[in-house]
């Protein structure tokens, strides 16, 4: 009988650790170099919807102590919970650089990821890459943002929308500016909006929007600049995805 | 009888024991038997949550409003008439709980704010999975009695598309899909029957083949065919993998298909010099080419509009005499293209065919040598045109269009799983096929016809996302609950105005009655809005309005009697119905009502924010500029959209003001005022 029980609890644990064993499918290369330093290539402070791919890949490049590229280096990428990598791990090209497709969470929210390498003698170098995912109401506010502010508020010109900013006597804050709009309460941004910058003895140049927009859509731009505010916004009901 | 009783309960005691401890035993099995309900209730996992729960609240500031809202037990959302029965909200209990946004951890997490209630339409509808079901394991993932598991997040817009068939400002992702199914040709295989009975319409427009010899060389078919995102990177064709003599046969039989077509080619004039190649940029530019046309610049940058094709190897592609014909009247060799008749004089013709004959790659036709094509080639050509279907998108001369040529994807989105053949390794979920199919259709065999496009990760995503949208659900719902899509306009503009502005593609740019392009400003109203010496001279040589602008109105150097049918008729039935073009003035406002229109202007509304009305000191170039708008607008359509712009022009960025009509009036006598001067007026 005792036998029998020990049999039965060996079985049961063999089988729960086979369980446990993280499936490694793809098992990750070996690195046939090692850099000294980890940067930022491209593809970081993107937006995008919840639980979506980002327009750019986010690529990292692997330097040695002299700040040359190193090829063959294993870079792996790690986020919060719902991040997921495209690949997750792999070997630095021929310009020392690699290129990961970055699917964001279902939370919205600031998102920090991390590039991983590990040096030659096995130290770990770290990289920290920053992107936003917009919920429903914050992608309202982009579009919103888009139509009716980006042309005043946003100082980069393109071919496409030539910026309006320059032409401004009194030069309005960027949509980023957490210094100055972190300050302000929703209640004044939504003063703003409504009945324009009169309402907070602010510039006339700023025309009253709440005749034009509804009250979901001027609370769905306030909560998409409170999200790509930089330094980040921390109030009561600000979301951040925790690893 | 004593002894037969004796038997028995000897009997008894031999099966039972003791009646004592008989009873005993019979008693406690059936407390166990009556315990094992309310034992499986009491551990249960849903009871395993809301305890988890009542912890995670206890310590909070909240913590007597959450508790005052949560109830033990299983909930329910019921809606009869969607057939939701949706037990979600029995672990994700902190759904409605705006306290908890802080809460990242599931089940516990606050809904995002979405412009539904649960109350309203549940969860499934949206997330999809099992609402009824009380595990987590049941309600999530797919078993065997419900094949739908939850929607993976990144195409939960989907579901939105399932009610909504109009674009939505909320749904980016769903409305690229949408438009991606119509602009890559999907549509022309693939029929997808809308619920009310129409089929989506390809919005793309494949070339007629019919006269393609005139157009283009065998050579370029090849490569072309080979991969068509070598010769332009935004081609929309998708490459069908085919094999060099595939390819060559291809080409063979499209040559010796085609038929000339009588005008579309025009030799060069007799001892002209060719113009230098670099001499048409300039026509190029001032003839907005680019609004429709993109080149890929050095840097890889694909720069300019997406109407027409890719330009930036167009000198390989077609040959210079049918260039030469096309520029002088595109209509002549397709009588349904976007683009315009522009009226070029023939140096100008000559100056453009130059400039985008020497726009070519050598590298592309390098390697491309075929031999004369034997009759062989050419019926097997035919044969592979029928196989692939090529007649789906294009016309071919003696090649009918295939009816329903590949499945239909009306109900893609409930597509049952045991109908689907998955690739070893693939998630058994729709999505992931849907998503593997269109990223790459022949990884589900080498033999299969669906060709490979060239998507984005993003795009694959969003096509995917309008797919999943084809529900039995989107068919079945109660007309009442469902936002119809605007119904596409037929309009067309009658008599000779009518042709004349079919024939400048007036429509691919402008709206008119809810048919056309965004490009530029509706004009269902124009003969309301301006006066009529302004048209006539803007349609003769079209100014600048919008001085940001890098797409503007070109010119077509059509003739003054064009000019004037053209204003006439726009004059006499573009009209708003909202007032009459003649009840206000449009010179002689007092001047004390002209200055309070200068104070509003400045003061108030901070109108030069956006506007120029005194080019020395005002800078705003958002709107239109406005130092000679008394010329150019009439009095009342001024009045009337500074009371409310978007009911005049829908989805126009000027914030209505709600002013007053004092204010308004005044102000329409300040802008009528600015006459502008002669010299403005014939500035270009």
């Amino acid at each position: 009988m005792n036998r029998y029980w020990q049999t039965v609890l060996l079985a049961s644990l063999a089988l729960a650790s086979a369980g446990c064993t993280r499936k490694s499918g793809a098992a990750a290369p070996q690195p046939t170099a090692f850099g000294a330093a980890l940067v930022e290539s491209s593809g970081g402070k993107q937006m995008g919807a919840t639980g979506t791919v980002l327009a750019q890949p986010a690529v990292v490049q692997v330097n040695d102590d002299q700040g040359n590229a190193v090829t063959g280096a294993l870079v792996d990428f790690s986020g919060p919970e719902g991040v997921s990598f495209d690949p997750p791990a792999g070997l630095t090209d021929s310009s020392g650089q690699l290129s990961t497709n970055v699917t964001l969470g279902s939370m919205a929210g600031r998102y920090q990821l991390t590039a991983r390498t590990s040096t030659n003698a096995k130290k770990l170098v770290e990289l920290k890459i920053e992107e936003i995912a917009l919920g429903y109401q914050q992608q309202l506010g982009f579009q919103l943002d888009n139509k009716y502010c980006a042309r005043c508020h946003d100082p980069e010109s393109t071919p496409e929308r030539v910026s309006n900013y320059d032409n401004l006597e009194v030069k309005p804050h960027r949509f980023t500016e957490g210094d100055t709009l972190n300050k302000m309460s929703d209640a004044d941004l939504t003063a703003i909006i409504s009945h324009g910058g009169p309402a907070l003895n602010k510039s006339a140049l700023m025309p009253s929007y709440g005749y034009t927009l509804s009250k979901t859509e001027i609370e769905a731009l306030i909560a998409y600049i409170r999200l790509i505010s930089d330094p980040p916004y921390h109030a009561s009901g600000t979301v951040y995805a925790e690893k | 009888m004593q002894s037969s009783q004796n038997k028995l309960s000897s009997l008894w005691q031999t099966l039972f024991g003791h009646p004592v401890s008989a009873f005993g035993t019979v008693s406690l099995l059936l407390l166990i038997a009556l315990a094992i309900a309310p034992a499986k209730n009491h551990f249960s996992e849903w009871r395993h949550y809301q305890k988890q729960y009542l912890a995670l609240i206890r310590g909070r500031g909240e913590a007597v409003t959450l508790q005052h809202h949560f109830h033990d037990g299983i909930q329910q959302i019921w809606l009869p008439q969607l057939g939701v029965v949706d037990r979600c909200t029995t672990c994700h209990l902190g759904l409605r709980e705006a306290s908890l946004a802080d809460v990242s951890a599931q089940p516990f997490r606050q809904h995002p704010v979405i412009p539904h209630t649960l109350d309203q339409f549940g969860c499934v509808m949206c997330h999809r999975g099992q609402g009824p079901a009380t595990t987590v394991e049941e309600a999530h993932s797919s078993t065997l009695a419900w094949e739908q598991p939850i929607l993976p997040a990144r195409y939960v817009q989907s579901s939105c598309g399932q009610c909504h068939r109009a674009p939505l400002t909320g749904t980016p992702q769903l409305n690229l899909g949408r438009t991606l199914l119509t602009r890559y040709g999907c549509v022309h295989c693939h029929t997808i029957k809308l619920p009310d009975g129409s089929a989506i319409q390809p919005t793309d427009d494949p070339p007629s083949l019919e006269h393609i010899a005139d157009k283009t060389t065998r050579e370029w078919i090849y490569a072309w065919l080979k991969d068509p995102q070598a010769y332009a990177v935004t081609a929309t064709m998708p490459n069908f993998k085919l094999s060099d003599p595939d390819a060559r046969d291809i080409s063979a039989f499209l040559i010796s298909d085609s038929t000339p077509l009588a005008g579309d080619t025009a030799p060069a004039p007799k001892n002209e010099k060719a113009p230098d190649p670099t001499a048409g940029a300039s026509l190029y530019g001032e003839s907005f080419c680019a609004s429709c046309h993109a080149v890929q610049n050095a840097a890889g940058n694909v720069v300019g509009g997406d109407i027409g094709p890719e330009l930036t190897r167009v000198g390989t592609k077609v040959k210079p005499e049918w260039l030469r014909a096309w520029l002088r009247n595109p209509r002549i060799y397709d009588s349904g293209t976007a683009m315009p008749h522009y009226r070029f004089s023939d140096p100008q013709v000559s100056l453009l065919t130059s400039f985008l004959s020497n726009k070519t790659d050598s590298d592309l036709l390098a390697s491309v040598h075929l031999d004369a094509a034997t009759t062989e080639q050419i019926a097997h050509g035919k044969l592979l045109v029928t196989e692939y279907g090529c007649a789906s998108c294009h016309e071919i001369n003696g090649i009918k269009k295939p009816d329903n040529f590949a499945p239909e994807l009306t109900r893609i989105g409930s597509k049952p799983l045991t109908q689907i053949i998955f690739l070893p390794g693939m998630t058994h979920a729709l999505p992931d096929y849907i998503a593997a199919k269109i990223r790459q259709p022949r990884s589900f065999g080498a033999a299969l016809k669906m060709p490979q496009f060239s998507l984005a990760p993003g795009q694959v995503d969003a096509l995917t996302t309008a797919l999943l949208a084809l529900t039995d659900r989107a068919h079945d719902l109660p007309s009442a609950l469902t936002v119809p899509a605007k119904l596409p306009s037929n309009y067309e503009p009658a008599g000779k105005a009518g042709k004349l502005m079919d024939d400048m593609a007036c429509f691919t740019c402008h709206a008119i009655n809810g048919r056309g392009g965004d490009l530029a400003p509706d004009l269902s109203w124009e003969g309301s809005s301006v006066q009529r010496q302004w048209l006539l001279a803007f349609l003769k040589n079209p100014g600048t309005l919008r001085p940001a602008l890098i797409r503007r109105m070109p010119r077509f150097n059509i003739t003054d009697d064009d000019a004037k049918e053209l204003t006439d008729y726009i004059m006499t039935v573009y009209q708003t119905p909202a007032f009459d073009r003649d009840s206000m003035p449009a010179s002689g406002y007092p001047p004390v009502q002209v200055e309070q229109g200068r104070q509003l202007f400045y003061s108030k509304y901070a109108c030069q924010s956006c506007h120029i009305v005194d080019t020395k000191v005002d800078k705003g170039y958002i709107g239109p500029t406005l130092t000679q708008v008394g010329s150019r607008l009439t009095a009342p359509w001024i009045y009337h959209w500074l009371k409310d712009p978007q009911a005049m022009r829908p989805g126009s960025i000027e914030p209505k003001r709600n002013m007053n009509d004092e204010d308004a009036r005044a102000l329409t006598a300040f802008l009528m005022a600015q006459k502008g001067s002669a010299k403005q007026g014939a500035k270009k």
